[in-house]
């Protein structure tokens, strides 16, 4: 794991989305996925250490339709930027994403506004974000916050782009060029910062918060 | 006010409503229009500039579709490229540091979904405007006139008042998108467009709209003056509003907290 053993409190557990617009479906859904994956939510937020620096931290979860963004994610994340401002942390935050939930409907799409603009809020301070993206992200997760880091890296090979390629494919009529939309395409065409795998992540974390003198010392 | 969603849907699409051009030959004077994004092209299907509203100066942008087979192609059927973000952020941070407030009229299927799209950052370029457009600090108005198609659609919507024509939708997905990943149907369209809640009705009721804006009169003299007295008053309320960017973060800030529960 990133964090320092021991280290990670988790934040807004208690945060699940209720079925806004009764959406045929949604409420079977999302009970399967709790029962399946035992999250109740497709973000996990909270505080952790890494490399002895204290930072806020988020996580989306694939696993949980699609790391898909409905209000509860958007609460979450942006009750996050709001706690991270209010103690002068850093936050770095692991991103998948399919995009907005759409069982939600514009609730979802206003949720893009919502974590940019506490987003800028913290960055305003003049506080550290980092975006880590994992592989999908993709849609309005990409079209929000996670595009709006300071230093954007990504992991080898995850997909990242706005639109999916079957529907570029389909609009377009044409062929896809190769490694289209993988994070090495991106960074060749200037989105990310760099690539980092798993493996190096906790130390490629750590240095940079300790350049960005940012990161409390955990006593 | 009997039609199904679905069929405002279709009322939305149809190529005989006035576009975003019509809008601002209509209600304002004087419109100069200003290209490009400085960074790497001028994308046709974002319009922008600078006009007159009764004689006070206002920042205009609008997506616009094209009317005639022509026009729609070269306005690329009103999707934008990343260029069109970046050029409309220009254009609002020029309008910022000449105090000039900023009107958008907002009507297109979704950013556009191209190869040269995502390789020029369709992403970031909505993100930015999200971000930038949070704390401007000139007033914002926002109005769909047509279809207001996700992403593509808020990325000129983070504003202090959004409305909506009575016909125009607003939604997260086409319904036709929607229902071929949920029900792998792209003929249950209609159950789609009725389930996303993508009235102007709906839009309003969510909160996510302050007002409604009647089509009895669509493309008359009578229905643009309308239009002009009320972005006339409201940006008179606005211009005296302390709190503008407070109020802005707020109004998102707000949105969706009542469909989450806390157990």
């Amino acid at each position: 794991m990133i964090a320092d053993k021991g280290s990670f409190h988790e934040l807004y557990s208690n945060m699940k989305a209720n079925n806004p617009l009764n959406f045929p479906g949604y409420n079977d859904k999302i009970e399967t996925v709790r029962v399946a994956s035992s999250e109740t939510e497709a973000v996990v937020c909270g505080t952790a250490a890494i490399g002895k620096q204290k930072c806020c931290l988020f996580v989306m979860e694939s696993y949980f339709m699609m790391g898909s963004m409905g209000s509860a994610v958007g609460e979450k994340i942006t009750s996050l930027f709001e706690y991270a401002v209010q103690y002068r942390l850093p936050v770095i935050g692991f991103t998948v994403s399919g995009g907005a939930r759409m069982q939600e409907g514009l609730l979802s799409l206003m949720q893009m506004a919502k974590t940019s603009a506490a987003v800028k809020r913290h960055s305003d301070a003049g506080l550290l974000y980092i975006a880590v993206l994992t592989d999908p992200t993709t849609g309005g997760v990409t079209a929000s916050f996670a595009m709006e880091a300071d230093i954007i890296l990504a992991e080898p090979g995850a997909t990242v782009g706005f639109a999916g390629a079957r529907v570029i494919e389909q609009t377009t009529k044409k062929a896809l060029p190769e490694g289209f939309q993988k994070s090495e395409f991106v960074l060749e065409h200037g989105f990310i910062d760099s690539i980092v795998p798993r493996s190096n992540q906790k130390k490629y974390l750590s240095e940079l918060l300790k350049m960005h003198h940012s990161g409390r010392a955990m006593i | 006010m009997s039609e199904t969603a679905y069929e405002r849907v279709k009322l939305a699409r149809d190529s005989k409503r006035p576009t975003g051009l019509d809008y601002i030959k209509n209600i304002f004077k004087g419109f100069i229009e200003f290209h490009g994004d400085r960074r790497y092209a001028d994308d046709p299907a974002i319009v922008g500039g600078i006009a007159k509203l009764n004689n006070d100066p206002v920042t205009v942008i609008a997506i616009e579709k094209g009317h005639t087979a022509k026009e729609r192609n070269y306005r690329n059927f009103g999707m934008p490229q990343p260029e069109g973000y970046r050029k409309s952020l220009r254009l609002m941070k020029q309008a910022e540091k000449f105090g000039r407030p900023i009107i958008c009229f907002v009507d297109t299927s979704g950013a556009y979904c191209g190869i040269g799209a995502e390789e020029r950052g369709q992403g970031q370029a909505i993100a930015e405007n999200l971000l930038e457009m949070s704390t401007l600090c000139v007033p914002i108005i926002s109005i769909l006139i047509g279809e207001g198609g996700s992403g593509g659609a808020l990325a000129l919507a983070v504003a202090d008042r959004v409305w909506m024509l009575q016909n125009a939708v607003y939604s997260v997905i086409s319904p036709e998108g929607c229902a071929s990943i949920l029900w792998k149907d792209a003929a249950k369209a209609e159950t789609a467009a009725a389930s996303l809640k993508l009235t102007a009705e709906d839009a309003k009721s969510l909160g996510v709209i302050e007002r409604i804006l009647s089509e009895n009169d669509i493309g008359k003299k009578e229905f643009y003056d309308r239009i002009r007295i009320l972005l006339t008053e409201e940006l008179k309320e606005l211009s005296s509003d302390v709190d503008l960017t407070q109020n802005r973060y707020d109004r998102f800030r707000n949105l969706g907290v009542s469909a989450v529960v806390k157990e």
